[in-house]
C-alpha cells in the first residue's frame, strides 16, 4: 500500500465564467500520508476538495482519486472516500447513536456491522452519557471529533477534512490530531486543510495554494530550509503576500 | 432496499420531533378545514334590501310584505324617494333596492301589465346575478297570484297558460354548500401542506449543509429521493384520512363511492405534488425562495381549480392552462367519487392524467437532482 499514490492530480482547473477559481494545479498524494493543504481564505482550497471528492465537476485537467477518475466513475470515489466539511454537517436534530446509525446505514454497512461501529465509536471518544442526546447539545469541539469519526465510519481509504479544527479549543484540536495520526497509522491517507500553522508541522508534505495555483509543496521541513525561517508560519506569510 | 429504509427512518424521526413544525403539519389543517369550509360559501343571504313605493296600494304592500317574508332579505327602510335610495346604494347600506311607481295597481288593473325598478349593487357581479335571481322569482310568484286574482275580478274568459320549471338538484338536493366545500378544501389542504414540506425539506438540508454531507456518500438519486419522499407521501395520506374523518363526523358530507378508489387515486396524486415540491428544491438554495415559488404555484393552482369558480365560465386559454393544475384533477375527481359515487371507469381518463403527470414531474425532478454539480 504504501508508496503507492492514491491521489493524482494534474493540470486540474476549475473555471467560474472567466475566474479560475483553480488554476491548473498538479500534485498527488501516497496512500498511509497526512496531506496539508493549505492556503488563505479564497485561495480555492474548498473549490479544489470538492472536485476531488466529486461533486463539481473540473473544467479542465486530469484527476484520479483511489484509482477512479473524478469524471467518469465519481460515485466508485464516493465508496472509497471519507469527507468532513468545513460546515459541521451531522443532523444536530438526531442523537449521537442516530447520527452515526444513519451514516453507517446510508455506506451501506450491514446492521451488525453499525451496531459494532456504534459501540466503538461512542466508547473511543468517551461519548456514553451523552450517546442518547441530540448532537446540537453537544460543545462544538465534540461535534467535531464526532463528525471525524462519522467521516471513517465506512473505512475509506482516503478521508478528506476541510478546516476540521476551525473554532475549536487547543486542547481538543491536539486530540484531534491524536485521531487523525491513529487513523494514518491504520493506513488512511489523510487530506486536510487548515489555517493553523503549527498543525502545518504535523503533515508528512504540505502544498501552500495562492490564488487558485500551488506555489509550494514539500515536507515541512523543506519548505521551512527553503524560504530560510524557522516556522510555516512565516513560509505561509511570504509565499501568500506574493 | 435498506438504505432508503434508514433514510424514511430518519426522517419521520426528524418530523416527529420538530415542534415547531408540528402543529403546522397536523393542528393547522384541522383549523382551515373548519373555519374554510363554513366561511367559503356562494349563498347570498342577508341581503339588504330597500324600497320606494310611490303607490302606496294594497297590491304593492303585499309585494314588499313577500320579500318581508323571504329569509333571503332584510327589508331595511321605505325611501320616500328613489333620490334617497340611490344615495344609500352609494354608501354601501343597501344591495338592491325596488322602485314602485305611482298607480301601480291602477295600471295593472287596467293594463294586465306593469313595470317596476329593480336595482341592485352590482360591483360583485356574481353576487348581484344571485340577488336578481331571487328579486325576479318573488316578483314572479307574485305575479300569479295577483294574475288568478286580476282574473277573478275582471272575469276575462283568457286562461293563464304558463309553463312552471320544476328544478331536481342531483348529487346534492338541498344544495347545501358544505357537502360542495368541504371535500374541495381538503384537496386544497392535502396538496398545500405537501408541496410546502417536500419543498422545503431537501432546500433545508441544502441550508444547514448535511446535503453536500448526502452527496459525498455513494447513495444512489433514486434511494435518496424515495426515502425523501416517502414520509410526506404517507403524511399527505394521512391528512386525507383526517379531513375525510372531520368532513363525515363535523360536515356530514355524503360519501356515495368507493373510499379506496379515492385513496388510490389520493395515492398517484401525491406523487406529482411531490415530484413538483422535489422539483422545486433543486432550483432554490433557501427555504424562504423554496416557499414563495411554492406559493406562486399555489395561488394559481387553487383559483383556477375550479374550486371557487366553475372552468367553463373561464376563457379558452385559461381553461387549456388548467389542464395543467393537478389540483383541478382531484376536485373533479374527489366531488365525482364522494358525492355522485362515481367508479373506476368513471375516473379512469383524468386519472391517467394524473399517473402521467406524476412520472413527468419525478422524472423532471430526478433529472434536476444532481449530485456533482
Amino acid at each position: 500500500m504504501k508508496n503507492k499514490n492514491v491521489i493524482e492530480v494534474e493540470n486540474l482547473s476549475k473555471l467560474f465564467g472567466d475566474f479560475a477559481a483553480v488554476n491548473s494545479i498538479s500534485f498527488h498524494v501516497k496512500a498511509g500520508e497526512i496531506f496539508g493543504f493549505l492556503g488563505a481564505n479564497g485561495a480555492g482550497k474548498t473549490t479544489a476538495i470538492k472536485m476531488l471528492i466529486g461533486i463539481s465537476s473540473p473544467t479542465s485537467g486530469k484527476a484520479t482519486i483511489a484509482g477512479f477518475d473524478v469524471y467518469k466513475e465519481a460515485e466508485s470515489i464516493k465508496k472509497n472516500i471519507g469527507y468532513m466539511s468545513q460546515k459541521f454537517a451531522l443532523y444536530d436534530d438526531l442523537t449521537v447513536k442516530e447520527n452515526i446509525t444513519f451514516f453507517g446505514g446510508i455506506y451501506g454497512l450491514s446492521k451488525k456491522q453499525i451496531d459494532r461501529k456504534r459501540c466503538e465509536l461512542v466508547d473511543e471518544l468517551g461519548l456514553q452519557e451523552v450517546a442518547n442526546s441530540l448532537v446540537s447539545s453537544l460543545p462544538l469541539g465534540w461535534k467535531q471529533k464526532l463528525a471525524f469519526s462519522v467521516s471513517l465510519l465506512h473505512d475509506p481509504k482516503i478521508v478528506f477534512l476541510d478546516e476540521p479544527t476551525g473554532g475549536v479549543d487547543p486542547i481538543t484540536r491536539r486530540q484531534f490530531w491524536e485521531m487523525i495520526y491513529k487513523a494514518a497509522h491504520n493506513g488512511t491517507t489523510i487530506f486536510v486543510t487548515t489555517h493553523y500553522m503549527d498543525e502545518a508541522e504535523y503533515c508528512d508534505r504540505v502544498s501552500i495554494m495562492v490564488n487558485g495555483k500551488i506555489e509550494a509543496l514539500d515536507t515541512p521541513k523543506k519548505l521551512k530550509a527553503h524560504y530560510k525561517t524557522d516556522t510555516m508560519n512565516d513560509v505561509f506569510l511570504k509565499l501568500a503576500r506574493g | 432496499m435498506s438504505i432508503i429504509f434508514y433514510i424514511i427512518r430518519k426522517e419521520f424521526k426528524q418530523i416527529f420531533r420538530n415542534k415547531g413544525m408540528l402543529p403546522i403539519i397536523f393542528i393547522l389543517p384541522v383549523l382551515q378545514l373548519i373555519i374554510l369550509s363554513n366561511a367559503a360559501t356562494y349563498e347570498i343571504k342577508n341581503i339588504q334590501f330597500g324600497y320606494v313605493d310611490a303607490d302606496n296600494s294594497s297590491i304593492s304592500r303585499r309585494l314588499i310584505e313577500q320579500f318581508q317574508a323571504s329569509t333571503y332579505f332584510n327589508v331595511s327602510e321605505r325611501f320616500s324617494s328613489e333620490k334617497e335610495a340611490s344615495q344609500a346604494m352609494q354608501e354601501g347600506t343597501i344591495d338592491a333596492y325596488l322602485n314602485i311607481p305611482v298607480h301601480f295597481e291602477r295600471d295593472l288593473q287596467k293594463d294586465k301589465t306593469n313595470a317596476i325598478g329593480v336595482f341592485v349593487d352590482a360591483i360583485d357581479g356574481s353576487a348581484a346575478g344571485v340577488i336578481n335571481v331571487y328579486i325576479s322569482q318573488i316578483i314572479q310568484s307574485y305575479n300569479k297570484n295577483i294574475a288568478m286574482d286580476l282574473i277573478q275580478i275582471s272575469d276575462s274568459v283568457q286562461k293563464p297558460n304558463s309553463i312552471d320549471s320544476i328544478p331536481l338538484f342531483w348529487y346534492n338536493q338541498t344544495l347545501n354548500y358544505k357537502t360542495f366545500m368541504v371535500p374541495g378544501i381538503l384537496v386544497l389542504l392535502v396538496t398545500m401542506i405537501t408541496l410546502f414540506l417536500s419543498g422545503m425539506n431537501i432546500v433545508r438540508e441544502k441550508e444547514i449543509g448535511t446535503l453536500e454531507q448526502i452527496n459525498v456518500t455513494p447513495i444512489k438519486k433514486y434511494q435518496f429521493i424515495i426515502g425523501k419522499l416517502f414520509p410526506f407521501w404517507v403524511l399527505g395520506m394521512g391528512l386525507l384520512t383526517i379531513g375525510l374523518i372531520l368532513a363525515k363526523v363535523i360536515f356530514n358530507v355524503p360519501m356515495i363511492g368507493n373510499l379506496g378508489l379515492l385513496y388510490a387515486y389520493t395515492s398517484v396524486y401525491i406523487l406529482v405534488i411531490l415530484g413538483m415540491g422535489l422539483f422545486i428544491s433543486n432550483f432554490t438554495d433557501t427555504q424562504q425562495q423554496a416557499m414563495f415559488i411554492a406559493w406562486f404555484f399555489v395561488v394559481i393552482f387553487i383559483l383556477m381549480s375550479g374550486l371557487f369558480t366553475p372552468i367553463e365560465s373561464m376563457p379558452k386559454w385559461a381553461q387549456i392552462l388548467t389542464e395543467f393544475n393537478p389540483v383541478k384533477y382531484f376536485v373533479e375527481i374527489i366531488r365525482m367519487v364522494m358525492l355522485k359515487g362515481s367508479g373506476f371507469t368513471d375516473i379512469l381518463p383524468l386519472a391517467i392524467k394524473t399517473l402521467a403527470y406524476a412520472i413527468l414531474m419525478n422524472g423532471l425532478a430526478v433529472w434536476s437532482y444532481k449530485k456533482t454539480s
